[in-house]
């Protein structure tokens, strides 16, 4: 097994739609090693997204092989997916997601509820990453009271606050100003490079790529190429 | 903790929906609790009944007297303790909207088959010594502000011509249950005018009112009492004092039976509001749904989620409906349309038949977009953002 934590072999995704079978990813062959940061990257309907959903564990693919950490997730039941994303994914999305109704420091709680922490644990860590992402101050503030950077800055912390082994992040740029969306990227490559994290980002943006050791290409579901950052 | 926090934070999401909502509950579950409480006035004679006591009427109808003789032919009958009487008076108070049951009875015998009656013993003696004297309910007193010592005009609709009545005695309940609202007179009074100016109606009386000694043997008894009139010129039929209030209720069952079914209606409406609004809520929330799916949350967790705010919604609006409901079926019980009524007070059923209304209401609203949003996938869900 070696370094590898993401094992992709002829991984197909097809979409039924009627009668109509839709291919989105076609024999897709990859493998992401531990603490890279790799960069997916593809025109709209290249299939980067539902790869990204594939490895994330929240969506199954028809065909193919796809093991994380040695774990063919493609054989779990959705409860057994669900308990392997909560300790082994966490996510980043291009609109935050975070819960309007809760303060910075319940949203970044929440993943943490499914654990076995106690409340006093949780709030240590709790304080200890929005510390890190630079919001300690932030903490009772409601999402609508935060910037789209701030608020973006929260859900790395919620992402990052169990302390997963794989980084998804869905477009994390996309919704944000030039200097918030240079904030973020910053952040990931200091999460990757200082922390090892593993990092799998979708992105239009060829700036955000760049922040990556690796860009893959796709085009109409299949990878077209790869290019390593020097 | 969380799941709680969570949910209540959520039900005050949208303040105005909310509001909305919670309103048109309360006006559900207090418009339910008000129909179910009319129900039971409905039924408050009939509840109140003794199972000691008797009623034999003419067995044609209520409305045919019979002669006050049977009365000594009656305690010849086994298992009979006391025989009494009454006649329905049905005189007018000023206006015929100041309805209340008015009877003239047997004043030395009367009371004793009622001990749920209570009064002053020199009260009811005043009312023995006096042929124009008259005994009321607490609770008719108290609506017209008579005392005692007060005359009372009444005019005489059966009994025709203007009638005076001096009121010597005010009588309270055993209990809740016991009904107040009566206007005693003295039969031997209205006789001897109904003998000057209508002989032929003279000594006749509406119902004979029966204390027997063991209630286990009502049947019997009734059916000895029958017998003993069988082929007279007047037949009897006797019934329990229970069975005797419930023909009247009988008579406007089809009312009754369309309260009932309209305070279910007022709940079904309710809860399709409810469902909507749970189902809006669910819908516009499914990108947080998917999210706690992705974050590892179980399905039962959303559906749960939605459960617990449909119920909250359901109980804040059923409270408060609840705790509206005395007060108004106060107000209403002294207003002249609720006087018409002889008892009108929530009972713990009614109460109990609100909440488990809410329950339903609740638990039913979240069904579907509960088991809608659980079931939604992660991948569908998370597109709704933006």
């Amino acid at each position: 097994m070696g370094n590898t934590l993401v094992e992709i072999k002829n991984l197909v995704k097809t979409y039924t739609r009627g009668d109509q079978e839709v291919p989105v990813l076609r024999d897709i062959t990859l493998s992401i090693d531990r603490g890279d940061f790799i960069s997916l990257m593809g025109p709209s309907g290249s299939g980067k997204s539902t790869l990204l959903n594939l490895i994330a564990g929240i969506d199954k693919p028809t065909a193919g092989i796809l093991r994380i950490d040695g774990e063919d997730i493609s054989r779990l039941s959705e409860g057994q997916l669900a308990d392997w994303r909560a300790s082994n994914i966490g996510f980043i999305f291009q609109f935050y997601n975070l819960m309007p109704v809760l303060t910075a420091y319940e949203n970044v709680e929440l993943p943490l509820l499914l654990t076995n922490l106690s409340k006093a644990e949780r709030k240590e860590r709790i304080e200890m990453t929005l510390n890190m992402v630079g919001l300690s101050d932030r903490m009772d503030h409601y999402p609508n009271e935060l910037s789209g950077g701030q608020q973006q800055r929260v859900a790395i912390a919620r992402a990052i606050v169990t302390d997963p082994t794989i980084l998804v992040c869905d477009e994390p740029t996309g919704d944000l100003d030039k200097q918030s969306a240079s904030d973020v990227l910053g952040m990931l490559k200091q999460l990757n490079q200082e922390l090892g994290k593993t990092i799998i980002m979708v992105t239009h943006d060829v700036h955000a790529a760049e922040a990556a050791k690796r860009i893959v290409h796709l085009e109409k579901g299949e990878l077209l190429g790869e290019v390593t950052s020097p | 903790m969380y799941y709680l926090k969570l949910i209540f934070k959520n039900v005050f999401r949208a303040k105005l929906r909310t509001t909305l909502t919670v309103t048109g509950l309360v006006v559900a579950i207090v418009a339910f609790g008000l129909l179910q409480t009319v129900v039971d006035a409905w039924f408050a004679g009939a509840n109140s009944a003794s199972s000691a006591r008797l009623v034999t009427r003419n067995a044609i109808s209520l409305v045919f007297p019979m002669p006050l003789y049977y009365r000594e032919r009656m305690r010849s009958v086994e298992g009979v303790k006391l025989v009494s009487y009454s006649q329905w008076f049905g005189g007018i108070y000023k206006e015929p909207s100041n309805f209340f049951p008015q009877f003239a009875i047997d004043h030395n015998t009367y009371f004793d088959l009622y001990p749920e009656f209570l009064m002053k013993p020199e009260e009811l003696l005043a009312f023995q010594r006096d042929r124009q004297g008259a005994i009321v309910g607490r609770k008719l007193a108290d609506q017209f502000g008579w005392k005692v010592g007060d005359v009372i005009p009444i005019r005489g609709t059966i009994y025709s011509g203007n009638w005076q009545f001096t009121v010597r005695a005010i009588f309270d309940g055993k209990d809740e249950s016991t009904l107040t609202r009566q206007f005693f007179i003295r039969w031997d009074y209205i006789n001897e005018e109904v003998k000057k100016r209508f002989p032929r109606r003279a000594d006749q009386i509406g119902v004979f009112n029966i204390l027997i000694s063991d209630p286990s043997r009502a049947a019997d008894v009734s059916r000895a009492i029958d017998a003993e009139f069988k082929n007279s010129l007047a037949e009897t039929l006797t019934e329990t004092e229970k069975a005797f209030q419930l023909g009247f209720v009988a008579q406007s069952e089809a009312i009754v039976v369309a309260i009932r079914i309209v305070s279910f209606v007022v709940i079904f409406i309710i809860m399709a509001v409810v469902a909507n609004t749970m189902a809006m809520t669910a819908r516009e929330r499914i990108a947080e749904y998917a999210t706690l799916k992705a974050l590892g949350f179980s399905p039962g967790y959303v559906a749960a989620l939605i459960f617990g705010e449909a119920m909250v919604l359901a109980f804040i609006g059923a409270g408060i409906g609840i705790l509206l409901t005395f007060p108004l079926a106060k107000g209403f019980a002294s207003s002249p349309a609720g006087a018409a009524f002889a008892s009108f007070a929530v009972s713990e059923a009614t109460v109990w038949m609100q909440v488990a209304a809410a329950v339903v209401v609740g638990t039913i609203a979240a069904i579907v977009p509960g088991w809608r949003s659980a079931r939604v996938k992660i991948v569908d869900g998370l597109r709704h953002v933006g």
